[in-house]
């Protein structure tokens, strides 16, 4: 177990400078800089600027120096929001990200997963239709039309909800719902395929043949066999939705880390990108490693390096 | 009769297909004595398994028992529903598949899955459950049982995990045990040491149990009564010595001169049935091995053969018994018997 880990956070290492080098060097091939404007800026301030900011080094120093930073967590100064930090860009925006995204996972959970359960159970009845109708159109249409649904339908003409922000409480219905649906209908979908695959297992009629009650032969044989395909999906999913979707952000005027984003790639703020991709990066290999760490409960089969 | 513990009356069982209906069991009718080990056998697709799953009413969509009645224990059975099926499932009749690989659950320890049987049909605390899981495990020779019934199903080799299968199956005591082709998903030495537990448990449990295969070889190892299918039929029923001594069906024959003998030669063919097993969805009308048949006449084609009684608990369904039939070397001429 800890030989596997040590491995696994060795190649956790890596990936991240693999993923930090790459951002760097497309990020600094897109023409202009962090303080190009419409309006020419004269060469001297342009030149002091980038003396103070260290742009006026080749690109491989200034990615050492960056590393350097990130080894004690800084992540520099923000290029564009003068005097803000991208830490505090992050702490500030990553709670309202996070708290949509929770809500999206919470709900893809307790309902994308029963629904999948229920429809292969009802097999080719209506239900499973209708079910598996809603799941396509939740699979094909993209979120963002399906934001901007929302907001005519239920903010615009219906008045239930507002149509940004998450002042108020109702506002979170509107992301959540975009924010979840496309995941939602996929979760559904995969666990219904899978359920449907598991109950024509062999011990599934073992289970039958001796005698299990019909609810525990679903509701535990089946359903156990039928989670370690959806958990598979699940880890990498939460951490995306979690880091918030900068589509749904923008839509609904959301101040969370999606929006500082795309908002920094257009201002080519250097670091602001380095460090959202960082903060994603690392968010994300580690809800990979929960996820593998959660297989090991789910199915006993699958064991880590050396143990017995 | 009392000692009747299944008596099984004109079984159909047909599966419907968006291509039409299979009808995989075709009129099976048979009696079996408490204690006693019976042998179905015949070639794959001639009904033995979906009779099983008939008997222990665990067809599944979109198969259904169309006709006949299942009176196990002096209950009829047939219009039970599955709840009361499923409290004698495990307790009353037990059954064993043929993979033993895939019909434990992977995700559940053997003890988890043993003890849950248990406590199913019993109320038995979970310690003294699991008492009874390890001894099970003893019984059908899995050492250390106390250690390994922690173990899942992935550590157990084949042979180990269809001793699980017979431990649970047997672990509630049932009357009747059914066996689908336990050893045929084994290597040799293995399938001698599940025939070997299998006599046993019957012996010290008193267990009837009826064993389903194709390999004639096991049954004569182990039964008693044989019912010879075809076709979803029975062919033949009668005593082991009935069945390869005194074969009196062209279908039985030529299963037992596919077999390879101790006194042949290395030379010597085996001979065949040649053709193949019919399509149940269009059966042909009359006998159904009559398309294989070499003694096959024109009546065979036509109408299905009654039931000739050759001997003392031994019928054949075949016009070659009929008293106007040609005679055939070896196929003695027998009476109509009542149906069973």
């Amino acid at each position: 177990m800890r030989s596997y880990f040590l491995k696994r956070v060795v190649s956790m290492f890596i990936t991240i400078l693999l993923i930090t080098a790459l951002t760097f060097t497309m990020m600094h091939s897109i023409p202009g800089g962090p303080f190009t404007r419409e309006k020419a800026v004269p060469d001297e301030i342009l030149r002091r600027l980038n003396e103070k900011y260290n742009l006026d080094q080749p690109v491989f120093i200034q990615y050492l120096d960056y590393m350097k930073g990130l080894l004690t967590f800084d992540l520099g100064p923000s290029y564009s929001k003068i005097g803000t930090s991208v830490n505090d860009l992050i702490v500030g925006g990553f709670p309202a990200s996070a708290k949509i995204g929770l809500l999206a996972s919470i709900l893809i959970i307790i309902v994308g997963i029963p629904i999948g359960v229920i429809s292969a159970l009802k097999q080719n009845k209506p239900i499973d239709y209708v079910v598996m109708f809603m799941a396509t159109l939740g699979i094909t249409v993209p979120s963002f039309v399906v934001a901007t649904l929302i907001i005519y339908f239920f903010a615009g003409k219906l008045g239930w909800i507002p149509s940004f922000g998450i002042t108020n409480p109702l506002g979170y219905i509107g992301p959540v719902i975009a924010l979840s649906g496309y995941s939602l209908s996929f979760i559904s979908r995969l666990t219904r395929s899978s359920m449907l695959e598991v109950l024509r297992q062999d011990y599934i009629r073992t289970a039958r043949a001796n005698g299990i009650r019909e609810w525990s032969v679903l509701g535990k044989h089946a359903i156990k066999n039928a989670l370690i395909p959806v958990v598979t999906y699940l880890g990498p999913m939460i951490a995306a939705i979690l880091t918030g979707s900068f589509v749904i952000e923008k839509i609904f005027a959301i101040p969370g880390l999606g929006k500082y984003y795309v908002d920094s790639v257009n201002n080519r703020d250097y670091t602001t990108i380095m460090g959202v991709t960082v903060f994603y990066a690392v968010f994300y290999i580690v809800m990979v490693l929960l996820v593998d760490l959660a297989y090991t409960i789910i199915d006993p089969r699958i064991k880590f390096g050396s143990e017995k | 009769m009392s000692d009747t513990i299944l008596e099984v009356n004109g079984l159909q069982t047909s599966f419907y297909t968006h291509l039409g209906e299979v009808q995989a069991v075709r009129g099976l009718s048979f009696k079996m004595k408490k204690g006693d080990i019976l042998g179905i056998v015949g070639e794959s697709g001639s009904g033995k398994s979906v009779s099983a799953l008939s008997l222990m009413k665990l067809i599944d969509f979109p198969g259904r028992i169309k006709a006949g009645s299942i009176v196990f224990d002096k209950k009829d059975i047939t219009n039970y529903s599955n709840t009361k099926m499923s409290d004698m499932r495990g307790n009353d009749m037990a059954m064993i598949f043929q993979d033993p690989m895939t019909s434990l659950n992977p995700v559940f320890s053997i003890k988890s899955q043993m003890v849950e049987v248990i406590r199913r049909h019993r109320k038995v605390n979970r310690r003294d459950a699991l008492k009874v899981a390890v001894e099970m495990l003893h019984l059908v020779g899995i050492p250390e049982p106390e250690k390994r019934i922690h173990a899942y199903p992935h550590q157990f080799s084949g042979g180990m995990r269809q001793r699980v299968m017979i431990a649970t199956a047997l672990s509630c005591n049932p009357k009747l045990l059914i066996a689908d082709e336990p050893t045929t998903a084994l290597d040799v030495t293995i399938q001698a040491q599940i025939i070997d537990i299998m006599k046993h448990v019957s012996k010290e449990l008193h267990t009837s149990i009826i064993l389903i295969t194709h390999d004639l070889g096991v049954i004569a190892e182990l039964c008693s009564r044989i019912i010879v299918m075809y076709g979803g039929m029975a062919m033949e029923k009668g005593n082991i010595d009935d069945i390869f001594y005194r074969p009196s069906h062209p279908y039985t024959r030529g299963l037992l001169q596919s077999l390879p003998r101790m006194d042949s030669h290395a030379k010597d063919r085996l001979i065949p049935i040649k053709g193949s097993p019919p399509d149940l969805m269009k059966p042909p009308s009359g006998c159904p091995f009559s398309p294989r048949c070499p003694h096959a006449m024109n009546i065979c084609r036509e109408e299905a053969a009654p039931t000739f009684k050759v001997g003392e608990g031994h019928t054949s369904v075949c016009w070659l018994l009929h008293k106007d039939a040609p005679a055939v070397e070896g196929y003695a001429k027998g009476e109509v018997a009542d149906a069973e």
